[in-house]
C-alpha cells in the first residue's frame, strides 16, 4: 500500500496529520502517539507576542463535537523558535508550522522570523491561519473576504523560501469558500487547509448565559464533519490541481477515506485527539484497510474519487483481457 | 471494569488497571471517556484517584458525582464492562521529607483523593489529621475512614447534620492550632481551596491543593493539549502565568494561585494584556 502523499515540493509517507491547536506543543502529543509515524504535526498557531488567551471557559462540550474560544494562546513566536521547535525537530517528525496574526503586518513578521531562524529547515510547511480577527478591519476574520485572505497568502509566501510549501487554512463561514480558495491559490498558496471550526453557542444550563467567556466559540469534531466534506468537495471541485488537507471530526480511517474521495490530499485529525490522543495510527491503519477493501494500492488514485461518474471501484482493478492474451501466443 | 458502587451522594468505581496502579502517586487523576465507541461526548471527565490496589493484578477506584449525561453514563456501567481511562495523570502531592503533622483538607466529594495520601504520609511517620467538610451529612466523603486512620478527624456540615455546624473555614484555624500542622494539604471545591490557601498563608503554614473541581469543570483532555483548564499561577520567576491544572497541576502551592483571578487573564499575566516585558519564559 502506497500511503504517501504529496503537498507541493513536499512528499509526505501517509496522508494523516495533527491538526493545528490538538496536539500541544507536541510534547503532551507524544506520550501517547509516535509524532514520527505522523504525516506531519502541525503546531498551534504561531502568533508575534505572547498571548495568555482568553478567560475560562473556553471549551464547552457539545453534541458530537466541541466549541472552543481559545484566544490564541500561545508563547509568541521567539519563544516558539527558541523552546519548541527544536524540540520538534529533535524528533524525527515533519513540522508544519501555523502561522498567525492580527494584521497583515503580524503575519509577515513571523513568517519573515520563521524563515531566518536557524531551525528554518526544521519546517515542512507553513499553514497560514487565516481565521484569525484583523484588528484593522475592526476584528472581521482575513478569512471572511477573498482580497484580505489573499493579501495573507502574498505576504507569508513571499516571506517563506519558495520550496516549502504554504497551506491556506480557510474558515467555512462565508457564503463561497470556492472564491476565497480561488483568490488564495492565486495570491501562491501551495495548497488548503479545509476546514477551520465554524462559529457556534452554547448555552450553560445552570447559569442560563453563554456557557464561554468569549460567547460565541468555534464548533470542532464529528458534529462539523458533513461540512467540511462539502467545503473539500466543492474546493476540488473548482481547482482540482491544489493539494488539500481535508480536516472536520475524523475519527476513524473511514471518515479518512471519505475526505480523501472528497478531494483531500491528506487529513487532519483535531477534535478527535483531545478524546484519543493515540488515534492517529489507528486512524492511519484503518484507512489502509478501508483503501484495500475497495481495491484501492495507491492513496493518490483515491483522491477526488467520489468526482468521477463511477467512483465505486476505480479502474485498475479490472483485469480482464490478460488470460486471453497469453493463450494466443 | 470491577464495581459501581454507591457511597454517601456519590458513586465510586473500581477498574482492573494495573499500569495505572503500578505508576500512581497520591494526588495524580484519571481522564475518562464517557459514552463508549460511537460517543457524542467528546471531553474526557478527570476524577482524582481515591485509592489503588493490587488484587487483580492493580485496581484502581475513583469517586465521581453522576451530575451530567456522562457521569449518569458512568454511574450505569457494570462489572466487565470496559472503559477507555488515561492515568496517573497530573503533578502528585509532594510529601515531606522528614517526618511531620500533617493537616488534609477535604471538601464533599473532593476528600476521595485524600486517602492514599493519608497512607503515604503515614509510612512516612506523619501524624494525619482530618478536617472534611460539605453542605449535608451525606455529601462528606469519608467521615469513618478519616476518623480510623487520622489522629484527629473534625468533620463540619453547614446544617450541622453531621459534626460540627459551620464552614471549614470557620474552623481551621483553631485544628491547624490543635494539630499543631506542619503543612495543609487541600482538595475539593475551588472556592474552598482559596480561602484554606489563604488561612494557611496567613498563619505561615505551606499549603498544597488539589484544584479537583477546577479541573472536572473544565478540562477537555486531561494530557495538557487543549489548554482549556489554565489558571493563573505565581511561577518561581514572580511572574503569572496561565497554568494548566491538568499539566501543571492538580496540586498547586496554595499561595501561588491567584484566587481571586480565577476565570479572569490577569493584567499583568505573561501573554495578557499589560504583562512585563520579559526575556524568554523558560523552559517548564
Amino acid at each position: 500500500m502506497d500511503l504517501s502523499t504529496r503537498i507541493g515540493a513536499v512528499t509526505l509517507p501517509n496522508p494523516v496529520l495533527s491538526a493545528s491547536g490538538c496536539g500541544g506543543t507536541g510534547r503532551e502529543l507524544a506520550q501517547f502517539t509516535d509524532l514520527a509515524r505522523l504525516g506531519a504535526f502541525i503546531t498551534c498557531s504561531v502568533m508575534l507576542q505572547p498571548r495568555a488567551g482568553r478567560p475560562t471557559p473556553r471549551i464547552a462540550e457539545t453534541p458530537s463535537g466541541v466549541l472552543n474560544a481559545m484566544g490564541l494562546p500561545g508563547p509568541g513566536v521567539d519563544a516558539f523558535l527558541a523552546r519548541e521547535l527544536p524540540w520538534l525537530s529533535g524528533q524525527d517528525v515533519r513540522v508544519v508550522v501555523s502561522v498567525g496574526g492580527n494584521t497583515l503586518g503580524e503575519f509577515g513578521e513571523v513568517a519573515r522570523r520563521l524563515a531566518e531562524s536557524p531551525q528554518a529547515s526544521a519546517v515542512a510547511a507553513v499553514e497560514v491561519n487565516v481565521a484569525c480577527p484583523n484588528a484593522e478591519d475592526r476584528g472581521r476574520m482575513f478569512a471572511a473576504s477573498p482580497s484580505a485572505a489573499a493579501e495573507v497568502v502574498r505576504v507569508v509566501r513571499g516571506a517563506i523560501h519558495r520550496d516549502t510549501p504554504v497551506l491556506t487554512k480557510l474558515s467555512p463561514d462565508v457564503t463561497d469558500i470556492a472564491t476565497i480558495a480561488l483568490a488564495c491559490a492565486d495570491a501562491g498558496t501551495t495548497g488548503l487547509s479545509l476546514i477551520n471550526t465554524m462559529s457556534g453557542l452554547a448555552i450553560d444550563p445552570h447559569t442560563l448565559r453563554p456557557a464561554l467567556t468569549g460567547v460565541s466559540g468555534g464548533l470542532s469534531g464529528p458534529a462539523l464533519r458533513p461540512v467540511a466534506l462539502r467545503c473539500v468537495y466543492q474546493v476540488h471541485a473548482a481547482l482540482p490541481e491544489i493539494p488539500i488537507v481535508g480536516g472536520g471530526g475524523v475519527a476513524t480511517g473511514r471518515d479518512a477515506l471519505e475526505f480523501v474521495v472528497a478531494g483531500a490530499s491528506a487529513v487532519s485529525v483535531g477534535t478527535t485527539l483531545l478524546h484519543d490522543p493515540s488515534a492517529p495510527q489507528r486512524i492511519t491503519r484503518e484507512l489502509e484497510e478501508a483503501l484495500t477493501a475497495h481495491g484501492i494500492t495507491r492513496l493518490a488514485d483515491a483522491v477526488g474519487l467520489a468526482h468521477r461518474a463511477t467512483a465505486a471501484l476505480p479502474p485498475q482493478i479490472v483485469r480482464g483481457p490478460q488470460e486471453p492474451i497469453k493463450e494466443l501466443r | 471494569m470491577l464495581t459501581v458502587r454507591q457511597v454517601a451522594a456519590y458513586h465510586a468505581m473500581t477498574l482492573v488497571a494495573p499500569a495505572v496502579a503500578e505508576r500512581f502517586r497520591p494526588g495524580q487523576f484519571l481522564a475518562v471517556a464517557v459514552g463508549g465507541e460511537h460517543t457524542s461526548l467528546l471531553a474526557r471527565r478527570c476524577f482524582p484517584i481515591y485509592e489503588v490496589k493490587s488484587d487483580y493484578g492493580g485496581t484502581v477506584e475513583f469517586v465521581f458525582e453522576a451530575g451530567d449525561p456522562g457521569g449518569e453514563w458512568l454511574a450505569g456501567r457494570r462489572s466487565r464492562d470496559s472503559l477507555d481511562v488515561l492515568g496517573p495523570l497530573g503533578r502528585p502531592f509532594p510529601l515531606p521529607r522528614d517526618p511531620a503533622s500533617c493537616l488534609l483538607v477535604g471538601g464533599a466529594h473532593g476528600s476521595s483523593g485524600l486517602f492514599s495520601l493519608a497512607d503515604a504520609l503515614r509510612r512516612r511517620d506523619c501524624q494525619v489529621h482530618f478536617v472534611l467538610g460539605a453542605p449535608r451529612a451525606h455529601e462528606v466523603f469519608g467521615a469513618r475512614s478519616a476518623q480510623r486512620i487520622g489522629e484527629s478527624a473534625t468533620v463540619v456540615t453547614r446544617d450541622g447534620s453531621l459534626g460540627v455546624a459551620g464552614t471549614i473555614p470557620d474552623v481551621l484555624p483553631r485544628v491547624i492550632e490543635e494539630t499543631s500542622a506542619d503543612v495543609v494539604y487541600a482538595a475539593g471545591p475551588t472556592a474552598l481551596l482559596g480561602s484554606v490557601a489563604s488561612v494557611s498563608a496567613a498563619l505561615g503554614i505551606p499549603c498544597q491543593v488539589s484544584v479537583g473541581e477546577w479541573l472536572a469543570d473544565t478540562a477537555a483532555c486531561g494530557i495538557g493539549t487543549c489548554l482549556s483548564c489554565v489558571l493563573p499561577v505565581i511561577g518561581d520567576d514572580g511572574h503569572t502565568r496561565m497554568a494548566r491544572a491538568c499539566t501543571e497541576g492538580p496540586v498547586l502551592r496554595g499561595e501561588r494561585v491567584r484566587w481571586s483571578d480565577l476565570g479572569t487573564i490577569p493584567l499583568d499575566a505573561l501573554g495578557g494584556p499589560r504583562a512585563p516585558q520579559t526575556p524568554l519564559e523558560p523552559a517548564p
